[in-house]
């Protein structure tokens, strides 16, 4: 085959999808913000987005926080800095580590599970049906998701945050002997609001990708068991590049003076 | 206007990808009226009564409800005419995510006729009707046998007393004596809430119950249409052949021998 006419059919297939998705988080924005509301729906997402993926971020922020210390002590050690343990830690979990690593365990925990499931729910026909019963389905499934993913994702970050810096901190006090105090007063004297909020921004963003692909690809999914089974990967794989695509343009618009 | 059917198709065609499904249908389905389709597998029954939910969408043609053409309509004209639409898909359909009663009562919350106390009473005696007993209504639909969810299904398609019933094979995978009780229930339904019913049905016995009017489809085209006392001596050797069920005629089924 022409090498240029397979270039040329891989960049039209890559601007048809992102105009799909456009379209589709076009409409679902528009159900977000009109009525009526489906709030048992939204109800139990954010308890399946926020509640659940609780111990999955705790856990992930909290060993990222304690091996950011040790990493950066060993370090810093050798140009006898290790006193910047503290705001390395503070700054890299707050702006980056909390929301990226956030975003991404969501990712794989919520968007599979979402697409998984519209996309059963498209292939049984369920979805049709809820059309037959006074329901329109980008209203019921989509945006409760959204919402749930944009409102959740800020406060698992922001708990993370706050796990993370810990995590730090227990390796820094027991492991490293800092003087307990001392890191406490670091950390405080390094972080500023703005390191906060840009990382609960990302965060903001990122649940808007991990429930806009979850739902995209499960609402578009065709065939049976293989079908869901694609939309799924398709899922987790869109949301993992977009994320880190999106923290990058993020970063910069925050930080680059 | 007496006149007007209430639901009629002008040479609607559909296609998926190069496989012509419809090729001009016209049919028309008076109010009131019960009218059955039968037909090869595979032949579009399914697919056509899917073009009046707007769930597929014909390449050509006229759809109308009450007149007014419905393909491509407005999103409110859309959901005016699936308001007045109760389907039993082919495959249920359920809601797995919802106990069987909730499933029946869908609509009628959904559309906010009933809150949900009232929903749930009325999905009780909705499923009493199609003889499932009161404890089945908090199970869940995977609990239920295939026989059991249809008849869930059904409930959920005459629930909300619509205008319009489609019924897509409503008593496969039923014993003879539920199938009995179904069809009766489903002359019922046109008879005491006057509502205009279409039937797809490969059981001769079920349409002979249910039919005021019986239409074949073959090869994309409506071929013959008749009162159900035509059924026996039809004027069509293809209707007479499919209708005794016999392998030799002109319908030669594609199998290798
Ligand atoms: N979503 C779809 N995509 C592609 N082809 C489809 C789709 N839906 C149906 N078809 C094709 O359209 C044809 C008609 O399908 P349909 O479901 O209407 O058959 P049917 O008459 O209801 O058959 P049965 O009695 O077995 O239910 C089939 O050949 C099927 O392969
Ligand atoms: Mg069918």
């Amino acid at each position: 085959m022409n090498p240029l006419a397979s270039i040329g059919a891989v960049v039209l297939a890559f601007f048809t999808a992102t105009g799909r998705v456009a379209i589709f988080a076009g409409r679902a924005l528009y159900h977000v913000v009109t009525p009526p509301m489906h709030f048992r729906q939204m109800l139990r997402q954010l308890v399946d987005v926020g509640y659940y993926s609780l111990p999955v971020v705790a856990l992930t922020t909290l060993f990222s926080g304690m091996v950011l210390a040790l990493q950066s002590y060993t370090g810093f050690a050798r140009f006898s800095a290790e006193g910047a343990v503290a705001s390395v830690v503070v700054l890299s979990m707050t702006r980056e580590l909390a929301p990226v690593l956030a975003g991404l365990m969501v990712a794989g925990r919520v968007g599979a599970a979402m697409a998984a499931e519209i996309g059963t729910m498209r292939v049984t026909e369920q979805i049709d049906a809820l059309a037959t019963l006074s329901t329109n389905p980008m209203k019921y499934l989509v945006a409760p998701r959204i919402i749930a993913g944009v409102l959740t994702l800020p406060l698992l970050v922001l708990i993370g945050d706050i796990i993370g810096v810990m995590g730090g901190y227990l390796v820094g006090v027991y492991r490293l002997d800092f003087n307990p105090s001392a890191y406490i007063q670091q950390t405080w004297a390094f972080v500023e609001t703005l390191d906060v909020m840009s990382g609960l921004v990302k965060a903001a963003v990122f649940g808007f990708i991990v429930t806009l692909m979850g739902c995209y690809h499960g609402y578009n999914s065709r065939g049976g068991a293989q079908g869901v089974g694609i939309a799924t990967t398709n899922a987790v794989v869109s949301s993992a590049i977009l994320i880190l695509v999106a923290n990058y343009v993020l970063t910069e618009s925050f930080f680059s003076k | 206007m007496s006149s007007q059917p209430k639901i009629s198709f002008e040479d609607v065609h559909l296609a998926f990808g190069p496989k012509q499904v419809l090729r001009g249908i016209d049919l028309a389905v008076d109010a009131g009226e019960s009218l059955v389709i039968i037909g090869g597998s595979g032949s579009g029954k399914s697919v056509l009564i899917k073009t009046v939910l707007g769930i597929t969408r014909p390449d050509k043609g006229v759809v109308a409800v009450d007149g007014e053409d419905i393909v491509g309509a407005s999103a409110r004209l859309r959901n005016t005419v699936n308001g007045k639409i109760g389907m039993l898909f082919q495959g249920g359909a359920l809601f797995d995510s919802l106990p069987v009663w909730e499933n029946v009562g869908f609509g009628l919350i959904q559309s906010g006729a009933m809150d949900r106390q009232q929903a749930r009473v009325k999905a009780i005696d909705t499923l009493a009707r199609v003889g499932l007993d009161e404890h089945v209504s908090t199970l869940l639909p995977v609990e239920l046998s295939g026989g059991m969810q249809k008849r869930v299904a059904l409930a959920r398609a005459i629930a909300d007393e619509p205008e319009i019933i489609f019924f897509d094979e409503p008593t496969t995978g039923l014993d003879p004596i539920m199938s009995d009780v179904i069809n009766k229930l489903i002359v019922e339904c046109v008879r005491d809430l006057g509502a205009t019913a279409v039937t797809i049905t490969h059981d001769m016995r079920s349409a002979r119950t249910i039919a005021d009017k019986v239409a074949m489809i073959y090869e994309g085209q409506i071929i013959w249409t008749g009162g159900v006392k035509d059924l026996d001596a039809p004027d069509h050797e293809m209707v007479d052949q499919f209708v005794h069920g016999r392998a030799e005629g002109p319908i030669q089924m594609a199998v290798r021998r």
